[in-house]
């Protein structure tokens, strides 16, 4: 064998594109779908395919699963992934929604509608309980709650005795859930420990864990924000409707558009302005930025996410901004 | 699920889009040869980074009192990686030029992180290969080198890096191609091309560099963007025949009875009226339906989540296997398996684990340790032990039978991994068969 040769597929191809290029542009090829070379199935086809057998996995395997749902689209497409594991039968476990209190109303109609749509049982775990019960310092009426989610959510693990609960996070969201395996071990205690993550070959997930441990499991692990969209256009899958363009009154505020509300009002020498404005994730309402965005439909956002220079979480997430590892602390916590 | 109010189009042209492939690779190598640093460079000079990215960074290069930014922070994000300087877990990052996705792998070059880097490799189509040009080719390279060759990784692009160190000689090049040359042609390795690049200035990364003339091959980006995909062939399993296999995951009870068996389908692909054979009961059937919740298909392809009805009533539960009748998976509970060790205590013959295989958990002993592998001298040596981070090759006897393929053939139903009781970790990856060198 001569090593110094090129590899045998070279082609035309690989001279012409040796410009730079820029994957930002909305043009055709980008928001193309992929499909695999020699292989009949599309990249969604692939990806749906992974994720239910990730979920199948799971379900089988631990003895008491659970599916966080915050209402967000991740959380939708994996709520939507589930029913599609187990048809015709039910999903064999129950929903779990953290609840901070600092709720858009469209999101919660949305969170009923879908979780009876699917007839799964809804599990509410609020974090003004939380609060009422000393569990965690009351932060103030109009203070982000994103931090004391971790303590409602791992009580709430415990007192159901949960040892498995699948989440929508995504590996290209940010740089500490880029490192994390799709089934990820917790302690005891929650925590996650990203220097002694378990190896994880094939599609092998190995889901065994001790009284009192329980893992998170992330079936969309591989999809990206633009993957997200184009299965959410393919299986029509119904979003709240803040995800698409709306008017609404908004105060800028470290560089993100906060909705004006019970919890949000401008200080200082902020003004409100009335916006056409759409979010690109749901949290938190006093941590959660819109977007000025006339994108009204699943193919405008596709073309918009296409053409983004701003990452998701970054445009958006108050949350990611507090230190240059945040999403790692709190994971070690044992956040979402 | 219920559907959008209004129906959007279906996507109109893309659908049937056939214009980009999917390619998945990891990058290997020793500690401090450039791993991280490239896969940076890559990112950012095909404009793959987000402004806010590029941005955090910059400030967190220059929180560290680093003079340039550190591109291997767009990679290494956690806080301890950043700290040292090293890359301790496997990141996933996801990038796409006008012909191509790809799915990148950077693994960390730590010995004693070795099993993360298999774990980044084990769905590999590609191994990016770093070598510090300065110091040539280590022994953790090459042990890399072989793991990924045994995990079935078939091409390989090797970057001789730190060229502007050693002023672009040519002959410092040249030693790692020969080198390298003679390691690939051993391990059965299908392809390999060595690039001198510099990741820390993107010499001959993105942009061809003038700083070696004397060299007219591909850059880094070209030989990724020309390299054989097969996503679904390192995701699903290679398989050599075009025997199915389906590994039963769950049991779907139908209503007004019934049954369906889900799994993903691996080889294949199956039709409706199929003969198979459930495994390893032996008990022959045919296919009588495939189901997805889309509705029935005529054929299940390889990589597709289904579920499968059969003519018979069987007793088939979690873990058994219903392949076709051409060349089925071999039934047996002793057989010979190349496992990379990762557990601090040494593997001896006598062992008791548990071992996963598909989609069943089994125990298992350990009846032999048949020898090692040398990474240096790419031999079998007698051994009575398997240290961590050790290749070798065991005998294992299981409390139930698998249906076993040879790992060369399949990817997904020749791969296992074994779990300590005690402590429930993952301690080593095996693959069924011993490894053929060409020497």
């Amino acid at each position: 064998m001569d090593s110094t040769a090129t590899l045998g597929s070279a082609d035309s191809r690989s001279v012409s594109s040796a410009a730079p290029r820029r994957a930002g542009q909305p043009d055709a090829s980008v928001t193309a779908l992929v499909r695999p070379f020699g292989h009949p199935l599309g990249h969604l086809d692939l990806l749906e395919s992974l994720a239910i057998f990730i979920i199948r996995e799971v379900a089988a395997e631990s003895e008491r699963p659970v599916l966080l749902f915050s209402g967000g689209k991740d959380s939708a497409v994996l709520l939507h992934l589930a029913a599609k594991a187990f048809k015709p039968g039910k999903i064999p476990f129950p929903v779990l929604h953290v609840d901070t209190g600092h709720n858009f109303p469209e999101v919660l109609a949305y969170r009923d509608a879908q979780v009876e749509a699917e007839g799964a049982r809804l599990i509410v775990a609020k974090v003004q309980d939380s609060i009422d019960r000393g569990r965690v310092a009351d932060p103030g009426p109009v203070a982000s709650r994103n931090r004391l989610q971790t303590t409602t959510l791992l009580d709430a693990i415990r007192e159901h005795r949960f040892d498995a609960a699948f989440g929508g996070a995504r590996r290209d969201e940010d740089k500490a859930r880029a490192k994390e395996r799709v089934l990820s071990f917790r302690d005891s205690f929650g925590q996650w420990d990203p220097k002694r993550q378990r190896p994880e070959l094939w599609q092998l997930y190995q889901g065994s864990v001790r009284p009192g441990e329980h893992l998170r499991a992330f079936p969309l692990s591989d999809f990206t924000e633009l993957d997200v969209w184009q299965y959410i256009r393919r299986e029509r899958i119904a979003l709240p409707s803040i995800y698409y363009a709306h008017s609404r009154p908004v105060v800028e505020r470290d560089g993100m558009l906060l909705a004006v509300s019970e919890w949000v009002s401008p200080e200082g020498s902020e003004v409100t302005e009335e916006a056409i404005v759409r979010y690109r994730t749901v949290g938190d309402a006093t941590l959660t930025g819109a977007v000025r965005s006339e994108a009204a439909t699943v193919e405008d956002i596709i073309r918009e996410v296409s053409a983004s220079r701003i990452s998701e979480r970054g445009a958006t997430r108050g949350d990611d901004r507090f230190s240059e590892t945040s999403m790692e602390d709190r994971k070690r916590e044992g956040y979402f | 699920m219920s559907k959008m109010p209004s129906s959007p189009p279906e996507g109109g042209q893309e659908l049937g889009a056939d214009t980009m492939d999917l390619l998945r690779f990891a990058t290997i190598g020793s500690v401090d040869d450039g791993k991280s640093t490239l896969i940076g460079r890559l990112l950012f000079d095909t404009l793959q980074l987000f402004d806010d990215q590029v941005d955090a960074i910059s400030t967190a290069s220059e929180r560290r009192g680093l003079g340039e930014v550190d591109l291997s922070f767009v990679t290494d994000g956690l806080r301890a990686e950043r700290e040292q300087g090293i890359t301790i877990d496997v990141a996933y990052r996801y990038a796409a030029t006008p012909h191509r996705k790809f799915v990148i792998a950077d693994c960390p070059g730590h010995l004693q992180y070795t099993r993360n880097m298999a774990t980044g490799a084990s769905t590999a189509d590609l191994a990016l290969v770093l070598v510090d040009a300065t110091a040539g080719l280590r022994e953790q390279t090459r042990r890399h080198i072989c793991i990924a060759a045994l995990l079935g990784v078939d091409q390989l692009v090797v970057c001789a890096n730190k060229m502007d160190l050693m002023d672009w000689d040519k002959s410092a090049y040249q030693g790692i191609v020969d080198e390298m040359g003679s390691l690939a042609h051993t391990l059965g390795v299908s392809s390999c091309t060595v690039i001198p690049i510099s990741a820390l200035n993107g010499d001959n990364v993105v942009e061809r560099s003038d700083a070696a003339p004397w060299y007219d091959g591909p850059t880094v980006l070209d030989a990724l963007e020309s390299a054989q995909v097969g996503g679904w062939a390192s995701q699903h399993g290679l398989r050599q025949g075009n025997g199915g296999r389906l590994p039963v995951q769950w049991v779907l009870r139908q209503p007004g009875g019934g049954r369906s068996y889900a799994g993903m389908v691996n080889g294949g692909p199956f039709r409706t009226g199929d003969p198979v054979i459930v495994l390893p009961q032996g008990q022959y059937t045919t296919v009588r339906a495939i189901e997805t919740a889309d509705g029935p298909l005529p054929r299940a392809e390889v990589g597709l989540s289904i579920s499968m009805k059969l003519a018979d009533e069987i007793d088939i539960s979690r873990g058994d296997l219903i392949s076709s009748l051409e060349e089925p998976p071999t039934v047996t509970d002793n057989f010979e398996a190349t496992v990379c060790w990762f557990h601090e205590r040494p593997l001896v013959a006598g062992d008791r684990m548990k071992l996963k295989h598909t989609t069943r958990v089994t125990p298992v002993v350990v009846e032999s340790i048949e020898g090692t592998f040398d990474v240096n001298e790419l031999t079998m040596q007698a051994a009575s032990e398997l240290k961590e981070n050790d290749i070798g090759v065991v005998r294992l006897r299981t409390a139930t039978p698998l249906a076993l393929d040879s790992y060369q053939t399949d990817r997904i139903t020749g791969s296992f991994v074994l779990i300590d009781e005690l402590t429930i970790a993952t301690v080593a990856a095996g693959m069924a068969g011993r490894p053929t060198l060409h020497h």
